[in-house]
């Protein structure tokens, strides 16, 4: 299959080994990957902070970038929420028949990529080894909105050598909510304390998740603290091998 | 908190009562401890339920009916608590129903001597129009009943939560409440044991004795029925069937909102409710009445019942499309106890009557979006109020539909040149409007950060400091550097080195994580 890479804006700037990671599992599965470069953000943060105005024209961006996709995939769950919990909306408010036709051609070939490995492919087994003690943190976007399940630990279970450990509050928000961890800092910090207990109860060397921004918020904290315990996206740990030297 | 009301349009900004109070770890541990011990028996009660899906979609759908036919369904009511004797009053604003509830309670006494005291139930729209401060302001002293409501009267305090107002409270402060203010001619509770029995006993005695007495009684209403007239409230102790039967005087203060329009339409809500509030399958009391008794022996209940029907800004929320679903809200605070940010709060931070994510959407609407605007942001949209609502309120949705309107006031003419965060995004904006300019972006922050960046051992650049609002990221977290090279530069080099590859050889070395 010929899959369309969205990678994000802050995947983009701040996190390429995710990229490269999503990129080397799916052509180890056998896809091609290809990546248009007229992409940019998909108006998450704009949205959601209340700058509707300022979120619509990604909307067009999006949809002209990726219009004639086979698949759309992207390692971020709040993006892909994003898409799917207000594109449509937004086409409705712009009043452009047209574009709202695209987006609803559109989104049911849009990916956050765990679902797409589990769900589109079916897989669960994709050929990773990564001996580390590791715990997986349910973004609130993949748990709630895209509703991932147990999807991204089926993943996880299958890879080799991992010792995979159930963190406490699975279901509790992080304390990032995008502009929320700048803005209410003081309630952002206390929430993020409880998750890094949680991550520090379970002994594990790195957090995962399928979401780098509730991952740079728990990361900068375990840095903050010098814990030692790394923020690693799931497609790293997916993509790793045996040989990598790990 | 002192007994300074909760008032929207004087209450500090959300993030500055939320430091103030989160300082307090006693309030966090009774927070903490409440809300746990709540959501764990809503998820008891919910799990057993086959068809709870089914069951909030039906609750979403009488209250979406409802709203879109509001006027009629508040006509019938009017009509048909009117031919069971009741009266109704129409209020457009608090004010309004002040004055009407105080109107009515000096009318109420009997041989002409206005009542100097009314008995109360837990009622929130009654805490909304701060009615207790009116009625105090005219001579009347109104003794709440329930039982939380008690508790924060006599401990000059505040509600901070729409079902259980005195949570932020544990036993042991309860008791030196009690101990300090309950006041009653030949019983003394100083010497008060700190058992819940021993603290239900002396609330039992000290309420009795207004309820034996007191003629005259405020409500709010959980339900209006449209189909009857009839008005219903649930409850836990008893005390508001109390308030409901013995006084010759009942007034019931009701927003707008709280209209059904069938008899019927209780089975729904009514299983809902008790399951999502207090983790019960069905309220320990459930009064429903209709108008008045009117036979001439004289049956039970008030002789005189009043409906005061309020608007308050309802009107306002009903006629925005987008956050409408508000006013389906039936009052559970399940919202409140599932909320993470609420958790490390308490319900205080939110200067309002109505904290939490319901508060959040409620109160800045109920200002007409005049105060309380950093209450839309009191949340890290993290869905789990929207997942626990019976009435399937999209919290998240509304919340930031708020915020758009808080945006569109701050970006109004020259108020923008005062907000650096308006300024700020309406350029990031642009940015993600072109290619070209993004990259460059891309290339002019990693140059930008470079005097903030400290290297770590293994030689990753980190920041610990941010200025202005920024700073609040580095108050307790580290930020990573941004990497030499982003992931579309990586892409391109790849593709120019070896076009057409397509296997996974070590593409990029992904799995080191690249720290």
């Amino acid at each position: 299959m010929r899959v369309s890479l969205f990678i994000t804006c802050y995947n983009d700037t701040l996190f390429p080994e995710t990229g490269k990671a999503v990129v080397r599992v799916l052509e180890r599965l056998g896809h091609t990957v290809d990546f248009p470069a007229g992409q940019t953000c998909c108006g998450q943060m704009h949205w959601n902070t209340g700058y509707q105005d300022e979120a619509m024209p990604l909307l067009q961006r999006f949809v002209d970038q990726f219009r004639d996709s086979e698949a759309v995939v992207s390692p971020s769950t709040s993006c892909i929420a994003m898409m799917k919990d207000h594109y449509p909306l937004m086409a409705e408010r712009l009043k452009d028949e047209k574009l709202k036709a695209e987006v609803a051609e559109l989104l049911p070939r849009v990916w956050e990529f765990s679902q797409f490995l589990t769900q589109k492919l079916g897989l669960e087994d994709v050929g990773a080894y990564y001996p580390h003690r590791v715990t997986y943190h349910a973004s609130c976007h993949g748990l709630r909105s895209l509703h991932l399940g147990d999807g991204p630990q089926r993943l996880l279970r299958a890879v080799r050598g991992i010792d995979l450990v159930e963190i406490e509050n699975l279901e509790q928000c992080c304390g990032f909510g995008g502009t929320f961890a700048i803005k209410n800092a003081e309630v952002s910090s206390a929430m993020l304390s409880e998750k890094i207990r949680g991550v520090l109860n379970t002994r594990a060397e790195a957090v995962t998740g399928c979401d780098n921004s509730c991952l740079m918020h728990i990361g900068g904290g375990l840095h903050r603290e010098r814990t030692g315990v790394r923020p690693v996206h799931l497609a790293e740990i997916l993509a790793s091998e045996e040989g990598d030297g790990l | 908190m002192s007994g300074q009301a909760l008032d929207p349009t004087t209450a500090p900004k959300f993030q500055v009562a939320a430091k103030a109070l989160m300082g307090d770890s006693q309030l966090r541990k009774n927070v903490r401890h409440a809300t746990n011990v709540i959501q764990a028996k809503r998820a008891r009660v919910v799990q057993e339920m086959p068809d709870w899906q089914e069951l909030r979609e039906s609750g979403k759908q009488i209250r979406q009916h409802t709203m879109r036919h509001l006027d009629f369904y508040l006509e019938m009511f009017e009509r048909n608590c009117t031919a069971a004797g009741g009266v109704v009053h129409w209020a457009r604003n608090a004010e309004e129903a002040r004055q009407i509830v105080v109107g009515l309670v000096k009318a109420s006494g009997a041989n002409g001597v206005s009542p100097t005291e009314v008995i109360k139930i837990k009622s929130m729209t009654t805490e909304e129009i701060q009615l207790n401060k009116a009625l105090e302001a005219a001579g009347i002293h109104a003794y709440e009943t329930d039982l939380a409501e008690l508790i924060i009267q006599l401990g000059h305090d505040q509600p901070s939560h729409i079902v259980v107002p005195a949570l932020h409270k544990n036993r042991s402060q309860i008791r030196e409440i009690f101990k300090r203010e309950m006041k009653l001619p030949g019983v003394d509770f100083s010497e008060l044991g700190g058992t819940p029995q021993d603290l239900a006993d002396a609330a039992r005695k000290f309420l009795r004795e207004k309820f034996l007495r007191v003629q005259t009684a405020v409500s709010g209403a959980n339900f209006l029925v449209a189909e009857t007239g009839g008005v219903c409230i649930v409850e836990s102790e008893g005390n508001g069937r109390m308030c409901l039967t013995l006084p010759e005087t009942l007034i019931s203060v009701a927003g707008i909102d709280k209209v059904v329009p069938t008899f019927q339409d209780l089975e729904v809500l009514l299983q809902l409710l008790p399951r999502s509030a207090t983790g019960e399958r069905m309220n320990p009391y459930n009064s429903i009445w209709t108008g008045v008794d009117k036979a001439p022996s004289g049956g039970d209940g008030p002789r005189a019942f009043h409906v005061v029907l309020m608007d308050n800004a309802r009107t306002e929320i009903l006629a925005d499309e987008e956050s409408r679903q508000t006013l389906h809200c039936i009052r559970c605070g399940a919202c409140q106890n599932a909320c993470p940010v609420y958790q490390q709060t308490g319900g205080h931070a939110y200067g309002s009557v109505y904290a939490g994510p319901i508060g959040a959407i409620l109160t800045p609407q109920l200002m007409e979006m005049h105060h309380a605007q950093s209450l839309p942001y009191a949340s890290s949209l993290c869905g789990a109020c929207y997942e626990v609502c019976p009435v399937k309120i999209n919290i998240p949705e509304v919340l930031i539909h708020l915020r758009n309107k808080v945006v569109k006031q701050q970006s109004s003419g020259f108020n923008i040149l005062a907000n650096p965060e308006v300024m700020a995004l309406k350029a990031v904006a642009k940015v993600f409007q072109s290619e070209a300019v993004f990259r460059v972006s891309q290339k002019m922050g990693r140059l930008a950060e470079l005097p903030l960046s400290r290297k770590d051992g293994q030689g990753v650049g980190w920041i610990d400091w941010l200025p202005g609002m920024l700073g609040g990221w580095t108050q307790v977290r580290d930020l990573r550097v941004m990497p030499k090279q982003t992931f579309r530069e990586w892409f391109e080099e790849r593709a120019k080195t070896a076009p057409g590859r397509r296997s996974g050889d070590k593409a990029g070395e992904g799995g080191k994580n690249g720290h």
